[in-house]
């Protein structure tokens, strides 16, 4: 190696370093400026007022800040989507990897992942249009807009999530494992339920959150068919305010840097703190897997 | 080396074919901001006076009456569209910037309770459409209807629409938090128009064959009823401009109050045209 090429390669290592620092320092950048904007809020409100109260209200003569219900109603569609989307998408990944056939695998895999790649508008669209006046009609429902839709039109979503990055942990999975596993007598589906899945498990706890952290931070659908009341849901086919969509309703119309701005960035914080939760518990779940694999 | 040339050609067609489409002179370009209820009649009525007056360009965009307002106190825009009136801490954060916003109604516009097309109720009062979004009206068969729960359908508490609402019909009531909050107009007509248990409430220009518009108090929702205040929920739409109106600025606003021009594109965007002077 000649000292010029060698000098060449010092300066593209620093170029490329400089290239992941800035990406950094945008991230720390809109961390900052979500916390500068959010924080002055509670200035005026108690922070417990502000978590733990039942009434939004941002434009009443005497406004009411209590994002409980949008705390709630964020809660309890993630948790809808992620018990359709889980199943489906851990079961998918199986298929994928231990039974299709290599032809049907080559049919699915991109259908999957294209389904990835519809853009969220249009699902919230098929959602409010095709989804809600039917489920209306079929279970005789107040409206169509609610609970249910949404988490089934994030479940949409979150599955190519949690059935791309599950079915990598399946096939890390080395084929040695499963053929000592039918070696020694077992089936092949006590193959998969005893051998494969526990080997793969924290991959596949991995897809689930992060399938879990793109439903809870979801805006477009949520916006379009959730139906929007800021109430606490009691049933599956109450209407509900998750807190993505609350944020894009109102912020157009808050007054820059009023109550009700600073209120709707210090929901960004919440829902910041609630998806960095989800990745942080990813991550360690995947550490974990890499401690147990060696 | 041909192939080169030829790409190069192209590119040189590409650039020059937005220059040539320039007219001669430099466009003024006049920026307006602001409610999306008068947004319809602005977009129709601009292209008609872009065709008209080929030296200014309009650039025309939606947000709500609060951004409008607070992209004209920023210089942002020099029109700001608006469904309802400024507020005075609008006007007194405009003033502290050196803007002095200037009000000039233009069309009026009346706000629809609408409900499904098989819903039999045809008559409410003011006071029962209150109770029924204050939730203290629950079901159809209370206001004589079929039996069966009021899905009540509201605008999110920023919009202007819903403001007017507020103000004409809740006046002290709170909306009941289990209402559900749509996001526009068009998305709370296609939300009513599904759903037999709804009710809602529309700009004028939203009316559509889908759904049914209720009276109030006996009242017909008309042009004529609006313009002569008998229908108890109308207000004026407006635009607000920093200082008296001038210049391009001006020849818009003329354009859009004339009778013959803009007030025609007012009743075209299905909103009242302003009684003649």
């Amino acid at each position: 190696m000649t000292p010029g090429s060698a000098r060449k390669e010092q300066i593209i290592r620093l170029m490329l370093a400089g290239v992941a620092g800035c990406s950094l320092l945008f991230l720390a950048l809109i961390m900052v400026f979500l916390f500068m904007e959010g924080l002055p809020v509670f200035r005026q409100l108690p922070v417990t007022d502000f978590l733990f109260g039942m009434e939004w209200r941002p434009t009443a003569e005497y406004p009411e800040f209590g994002i409980f219900p949008l705390i709630a109603g964020s809660a309890a569609v993630t948790l809808v989507a992620s018990s359709l989307a889980i199943p489906l998408g851990v079961m998918t990944a199986v298929w994928l990897t231990e039974i299709a056939p290599s032809t049907l695998r080559r049919i699915f895999k991109p259908v999957i992942e294209l389904l990835a790649a519809l853009p969220s508008v249009v699902v919230g669209f098929f959602g409010m249009a095709v989804v809600a006046p039917r489920t209306q009609t079929f279970f005789d429902l107040d409206t169509g807009l609610n609970l249910f839709n949404a988490g089934l039109m994030l479940a949409f979503m979150s599955v190519p999530t949690i059935c791309s990055v599950a079915e990598d942990a399946l096939h890390s999975v080395p084929v040695s494992l499963r053929e000592a596993s039918l070696a020694l007598g077992a089936t092949r589906w006590e193959t998969i339920i005893r051998v494969v899945i526990p080997a793969a498990f924290s991959g596949i706890g991995t897809a689930c959150m992060l399938g879990m952290s793109r439903s809870i931070g979801e805006t477009m659908v949520v916006l379009m068919v959730a139906g929007g009341a800021g109430i606490i849901p009691s049933s599956l086919f109450d209407p509900i305010r998750p807190m993505p969509a609350a944020i894009a309703a109102e912020i157009a119309e808050a007054p820059f840097r009023g109550e009700h701005y600073h209120a709707l960035f210090a929901i960004g914080m919440v829902l910041f703190l609630f998806t960095l939760a989800f990745n942080l518990v990813a991550r360690r779940i995947t550490e974990k897997n890499r401690l147990t694999l060696n | 080396m041909k192939r080169l040339y030829f790409l190069y050609a192209l590119l040189g067609c590409l650039l020059a074919a937005p220059l040539s489409a320039l007219p001669a002179a430099a466009a003024e370009e006049v920026i307006i901001s602001g409610s999306t209820t008068v947004l319809p009649v602005m977009q129709k009525a601009g292209e008609a006076f872009m065709a008209a007056n080929p030296g200014i360009f309009l650039a025309i965009s939606g947000g709500g009456s609060g951004s409008g307002i607070k992209a004209l106190n920023e210089g942002l825009c020099q029109i700001a569209m608006s469904s309802r009136d400024i507020k005075s801490s609008e006007a007194d954060e405009g003033k502290a910037k050196g803007v002095n916003a200037v009000r000039t109604p233009i069309a009026v516009d009346a706000l629809l309770p609408v409900v499904h097309k098989d819903n039999p109720v045809k008559n409410l009062s003011m006071d029962q459409l209150r109770d029924i979004y204050a939730g203290k009206i629950s079901n159809w068969k209370d206001v004589g209807g079929k039996d069966g729960n009021i899905v009540v359908i509201s605008r999110d508490s920023s919009s202007g629409t819903y403001e007017t609402w507020n103000e004409l019909i809740m006046r002290k009531e709170k909306v009941a938090a289990s209402a559900l909050l749509q996001a526009s107009n068009g998305a709370v007509a296609q939300a009513v128009s599904k759903n037999p248990r709804a009710i809602g409430y529309i700009g004028f220009g939203y009316m559509n064959d889908s759904l049914k518009k209720i009276n109030v108090d006996g009242v017909e929702a008309t042009a004529l009823t609006a313009l002569s205040k008998t229908w108890p929920i109308a207000r004026e739409l407006y635009v607000f401009t920093n200082g008296a109106p001038s210049g391009a600025v001006k020849r818009l606003i003329d354009y859009l109050l004339d009778p013959q021009k803009g007030q025609k594109n007012v009743a075209e965007a299905g909103f009242i045209p302003l009684p003649k002077k």
